[in-house]
């Protein structure tokens, strides 16, 4: 919402100066955006200074100069003048400003070869004077430092551009403000005077309001002015339109166009002549079509709100008019329109035919209903002044009462909201100052709420309006307890901030990515789920919600590698989707790891990246998590964009149905098909929702401290298995066969090739074997030797290696 | 007797040399090998009478300990000799790099939810999420914004179906709802997360992250909304003092409803929180309608109170002096490592927001 002071003051006495009203309209809640000069085309000329002036290459009688326009880089000017010398003071125009004399457009252009931006203009291209013969010299001593600086004095009034929230249409006009400022004790609200009207004749175009379903309109007030003559409008008026930055178009839309910003109350002017005999408000029928005021032809659907003769539709009420009965300069008599449509109406029109008008606007935001009147009278009155005529008497259709709301309220629930303190009569005169009908009936205010003020339905909008006049700064600052009933984090919660700070203390850098992705990669990770595409996506590789974590974090780890990083771990730990319900997704950790490990190191070799990097970080994390090493348990099954043979799964426990990890080398078709250059992609995914509480708690009691200092003795063994068999079997197998003496196992080598049988390999351990009860003697090692052997050999087919 | 002192004072003589292992070894041969001087005079012991052969016998037996004390002591510093001039020979260049280091960095949105966790931590609140996917009901009809009411055009929404009933949620007051329909007053919550807008230039990004507060009780009103901002921003900003400007504005979820400014200044072509005189809007909070209210089967006659939603990549934003808010979201190794913290930097009441 724009507006000049000189407009506000049409409506507020006020002595207040225009820095003082700023600030009320920012303390009652109408928030200022702008207070500026609008820009005008002139402001494109600037005073400049030739630096450098050297003959044209191509041209004897052009120069090509360098002109400082007071910003960083010089501009080069291709310029024709004799006087356009080296020091010379003048006035420049850029590309894009159109030169008065002659209304042409600047642009970038070359000159005989030469490139020139923009103009060193004379004094007769700026209408100062008849002097062509060169360009402009400006003195030295008034403009050398105004350089860059305007060259013309911007003469428009400074505009307030209010931005308005939704549920004060009232302020959408001028007066609506001054209402509200005078209300804050910015001033005096001016009445509104009322010259008599002289009304001549009956409106006799018909007007009828259909009983159809859902009518969007309720009231449509009319009337006619014959024997007008539409001209341009008269100075006080372009001006008042032209200080909004709007273009003034004729005196009838002007007016229309003032009293709307004047006072909220849009209106509609016919060219009485092309109306159809009647004028017919009805919903529209599927198909109707017409031309609308912005050149566009418009199909209709049922429903919809229309004003309409007997030939079809002239316009969609409230929405835009249409062309076949708009006004012109040669309109001699006019049916001036002012209703009020219902905002639903309005919205759904609107959305549907996806139009936007100022009008569209107003009325979804809510009209006054009971302005019609009003409207009619003061856009009458106006154009018959400026554009004689003879005004008919007013003609109300009307289908609904529009009564005001009235509104008990207890002063006492102020204070109860606000936390302080506002005496009645004050409370009673803000109200009032608001247009709000007061009376007092014993502990309460009866309130007649005015019909402008739609956002107003109950006692707490009455608190917010006192508050508001009022001022927020009266609200005490009441410190806060420091008590806690709860505990800030639930179990889930602090799962999710211990993960991430303990796979990122493993070399990860965190990123956060969108939630949504390209669906061309998405399909590489997605799995059996189903795609969940956005309607309305912010660009086409944007378009589905993510499936899986690794999505994103394959596109940017590619667009890193593309930078010229080489070694990237990457992790985010986020939401990825099960299906559009509210609440299908999972919490899911995904990290990416790529390149070398030691990489142009001095003292180690560099080895690519492989899964057991990301498997140790992996576990580790678990561990740091809380959760027993002892009792995971590795499957080789995980998803298909996993290299099928390097890549495997975590289970809590080897009796768990749902992993919590994947681990692994991505798939290598994948890295292929995304063209990731680098010698290695590993990664893991943990899912926190399948993660348990952990068996153990930090708050519980550990277990008794137990340890032996008996001696303990290490044995070694080789075991040919087969090639597929699986390492952690062997491991279980081993520790199972007595859990007291065999403390720890380590596998040191494995071995294929020589001395092996094809399809099998060497699993080389180191077995800790030590009593908590005595020293073993060399029968009892030999003992738990033999069974290790024995129990090995029988349950997994091994053969100890001699 | 002068005899085997001769030999000590000899030998002892001899060990004072600057002596090699191989030298003293020889000497000790030379006196307690098989012929050495000392076992020798061992030998004579069975000649002397008796009388003189305990006196020797004593004597001998001391220089022998003498000698083999010195010998002992010599080969030892001759080993310590050695060992130094070998530790000499292999003095390395420990200025050359040490191994790979492998830094982890946490993302400035996560550090500044654990940051704002923290501080509304100290005063009663607990966090509560939501999912990220909506319907409309949850996401506007129950927080007072019916169908086509325009309040809906202040969201650029995304939609998940042609019907317009499942989004990606536009801001984080849902959980508010959600909240309060599974649960009893009183509520003291926040809730941190993602948001989306279908928005995207420099200072709009199609996904972003808010916090949602909410406290309702029996009679929490706008002075105890204005404490418990004020004290945030204060914790938050790490300061004494803020200027802070509450300025009547609309939401349809809150009524009356605010936006918060905070006062700054520009040093250097940085934003500094606290003093100056321009104004920063960084939230808006209000009291919770009554409507609202309602619509979780909450008493708006018993209980009251406020809620607020401030944009947390904006807040990392002012304290960080990171001034691009898109490139939170583009995964640039460069920038995730320069704007990054330390996994081990948690922020907590105890130790600090920040170090």
């Amino acid at each position: 919402m724009k507006f000049t002071m000189s407009w506000l003051k049409d409506h507020l006495e006020t002595k207040h100066k225009d820095n003082q009203i700023i600030d009320k309209l920012t303390d009652v809640g109408l928030e200022v955006e702008s207070f500026e000069n609008i820009s005008s085309e002139l402001d494109d000329f600037k005073v400049a200074k030739i630096i450098n002036a050297e003959q044209h290459p191509n041209a004897d009688r052009l120069s090509v100069c360098d002109v400082d326009i007071g910003q960083q880089k010089i501009v080069k000017v291709v310029c024709g003048a004799p006087n356009a010398k080296k020091g010379l003071l003048t006035v420049y125009a850029g590309p894009g400003s159109v030169i008065p004399k002659n209304n042409m457009k600047l642009t970038v252009s070359k000159i005989r070869g030469v490139t020139s931006y923009g103009m060193l203009c004379s004094e007769s291209e700026l209408k100062l004077s008849d002097e062509s013969e060169g360009i402009t010299e400006l003195k030295p001593s008034k403009y050398l430092d105004k350089i860059g600086k305007n060259f013309f004095k911007n003469n428009t009034e400074k505009v307030v551009d209010l931005s308005i929230t939704p549920n004060r249409p009232d302020c959408l006009g001028v007066r609506g403000i001054a209402r509200d400022l005078a209300a804050a004790g910015a001033g005096k609200l001016k009445s509104i005077s009322h010259k008599n009207i002289k009304k001549d004749g009956s409106q006799n175009i018909k007007v009828s309001i259909t009983k159809d379903k859902n009518q969007g309109c309720t009231i449509f007030a009319s009337c006619l002015i014959k024997g007008v003559t539409n001209k341009e409008s008269p100075k006080w008026l372009k001006e008042k339109i032209e200080s909004l930055g709007q273009k003034p178009i004729s005196a009838i839309v002007d007016i229309t166009n003032y009293v709307m910003l004047d006072l909220n109350r849009p209106l509609h002017a016919y060219d009485a002549d092309k109306i159809d005999k009647e004028i017919i408000v009805r919903n529209s029928k599927k198909g109707e079509t017409f031309e609308a005021l912005d050149n566009k032809e418009y199909k209709l659907d049922d429903g919809m709100c229309v004003i309409s003769d007997q030939s079809g539709v002239l316009g969609l009420g409230g929405v835009i008019g249409g062309t076949r009965s708009g006004t012109e300069l040669e309109t001699k008599n006019i049916l001036l329109e002012s209703a009020y449509f219902i905002p639903r109406s309005i919205r759904k029109t609107s959305k549907l035919l996806n139009i936007d008008t100022d009008a569209k606007f107003r009325f979804e935001r809510g009209i006054d209903p009971q302005s019609v009147e009003l409207g009619l009278q003061k856009a009458s009155q106006l154009i018959s002044e400026i554009c004689g005529g003879k005004i008919s008497n007013f003609d109300i259709q009307k289908i609904k009462q529009y009564k005001n709301l009235e509104i008990k309220f207890s002063t006492s629930l102020f204070e109860k909201i606000t936390g302080f303190k506002v005496k009645e009569n004050e409370i009673i005169k803000i109200l009032k100052d608001l247009g709000i009908e007061v009376s007092k009936k014993k502990s309460e205010l009866n309130l007649k709420v005015p019909s402008w003020r739609p956002d107003i339905s109950q006692p707490i909008d009455i608190v917010e309006e006192v508050v508001r006049i009022k001022g927020y700064e009266n609200i005490e600052t009441i410190e806060p307890k420091k008590n806690r009933i709860k505990d800030t984090l639930n179990k889930q919660q602090k799962l999710f901030h211990f993960l991430q700070r303990s796979v990122a203390s493993k070399g990860y850098f965190e990123t956060v990515t969108w939630s949504f992705t390209d669906s061309k990669i998405n399909n590489f990770f997605k799995e059996n789920l189903k795609e969940i595409r956005i309607i309305n996506p912010i660009s086409s590789d944007l378009d589905v919600l993510r499936n899986s974590i690794f999505s994103n974090l394959t596109f940017y780890l590619k667009k890193n590698l593309d930078r010229g990083f080489k070694d990237i771990s990457l992790f985010e730990i986020g939401p990825t989707f099960k299906s559009k319900q509210p609440g299908e997704q999972l919490t899911v950790i995904g990290a990416i790891k790529s390149g070398k490990i030691s990489r142009l190191n001095w003292n180690e070799k560099d080895r690519s990246v492989d899964i057991f990097d990301v498997k140790k970080d992996l576990i580790q994390t678990l561990m740091e998590a809380g959760y027993d090493k002892q009792s995971f348990f590795i499957r080789d099954k995980s998803p298909s964009y996993y290299h099928p043979g390097k890549s495997g799964s975590v289970y809590l426990d080897k009796d768990d149905i749902d992993p919590v990890a994947y681990f692994g080398e991505l798939h290598p078709n994948i890295v292929k098909k995304l063209d990731i250059k680098t010698e290695g992609v590993v990664g893991f995914e943990i899912y926190l929702d399948y993660l348990k509480d952990t068996k153990i708690k930090l708050k519980d009691q550990k277990l008794n401290f137990e340890y032996s200092d008996y001696q303990k003795s290490e044995r070694d063994y080789a075991f040919v298995v087969d090639k597929n068999y699986k390492a952690q079997d062997l491991i279980e197998i081993i520790s199972s066969i007595d859990k007291n003496l065999i403390r720890s196992i380590k596998i040191f080598d494995i071995y294929e090739g020589e001395n092996i049988p094809d399809g099998k390999k060497s699993i080389a351990l180191n077995v800790t074997i030590q009593s908590s009860e005595k020293t073993l003697e060399e029968n009892d090692l030999e003992k738990i030797n033999k069974l290790i052997i024995s129990t090995v050999e029988s349950k997994s087919g091994a053969k100890i290696r001699s | 007797m002068s005899d085997i002192k001769k030999i000590k004072d000899e030998y002892l003589n001899k060990l004072d040399n600057d002596l090699d292992t191989e030298s003293v070894n020889q000497i000790k041969t030379e006196l307690f090998g098989k012929n050495g001087q000392i076992s020798n005079s061992f030998k004579t012991l069975g000649s002397l009478p008796n009388d003189e052969r305990k006196k020797f016998a004593s004597d001998l037996n001391s220089i022998k300990e003498e000698l083999q004390e010195k010998i002992n002591s010599k080969l030892q510093e001759i080993e310590i000799k050695e060992i130094n001039s070998k530790l000499e020979n292999e003095k390395l260049d420990v200025t050359l790099p040490e191994r790979e280091i492998k830094q982890g960095k946490i993302h400035p949105v996560s550090q500044v939810i654990d940051e704002i966790s923290s501080i509304f931590s100290e005063i009663g609140f607990s966090v509560e999420e939501g999912p990220d996917v909506e319907n409309e009901h949850y996401n506007f009809t129950a927080l007072n914004t019916p169908d086509n009411h325009p309040a809906r055009d202040m969201h650029d929404t995304f939609y998940l179906d042609n019907n317009k009933e499942i989004l990606l949620r536009t801001h984080t007051s849902p959980v508010q709802v959600r909240t309060m329909l599974n649960g009893k007053p009183p509520f003291k919550i926040i809730a941190p997360g993602r948001t989306y807008r279908s928005d995207s230039d420099q200072t709009h990004s199609p996904m972003f992250h808010q916090v949602e507060g909410l406290h309702i009780d029996k009679d929490i009103n706008m002075g105890h909304l204005k404490g418990c901002l004020n004290y945030f921003i204060k914790s938050f900003f790490e300061v004494d003092k803020i200027k802070m400007r509450f300025r009547p504005s609309h939401f349809p979820f809150t009524e009356p409803s605010a936006e918060v400014d905070i006062g700054y200044e520009l040093k250097d072509g940085k934003i500094v929180i606290g003093e100056g005189d321009k104004w920063l809007e960084i939230l808006g909070c209000g009291m919770v309608h009554p409507n609202v209210l309602k619509n979780v089967n909450v008493n708006p006659d018993k209980y009251q109170g406020y809620a607020f939603g401030i944009g947390i990549d904006r807040l990392g934003m002012l304290k960080y002096g990171i001034n691009d808010l898109r490139a939170f979201f583009e995964t640039d190794y460069r920038w995730l490592n320069h704007f990054g913290f330390d996994p081990l930097d948690v922020p907590s009441n105890y130790r600090g927001l920040s170090r």
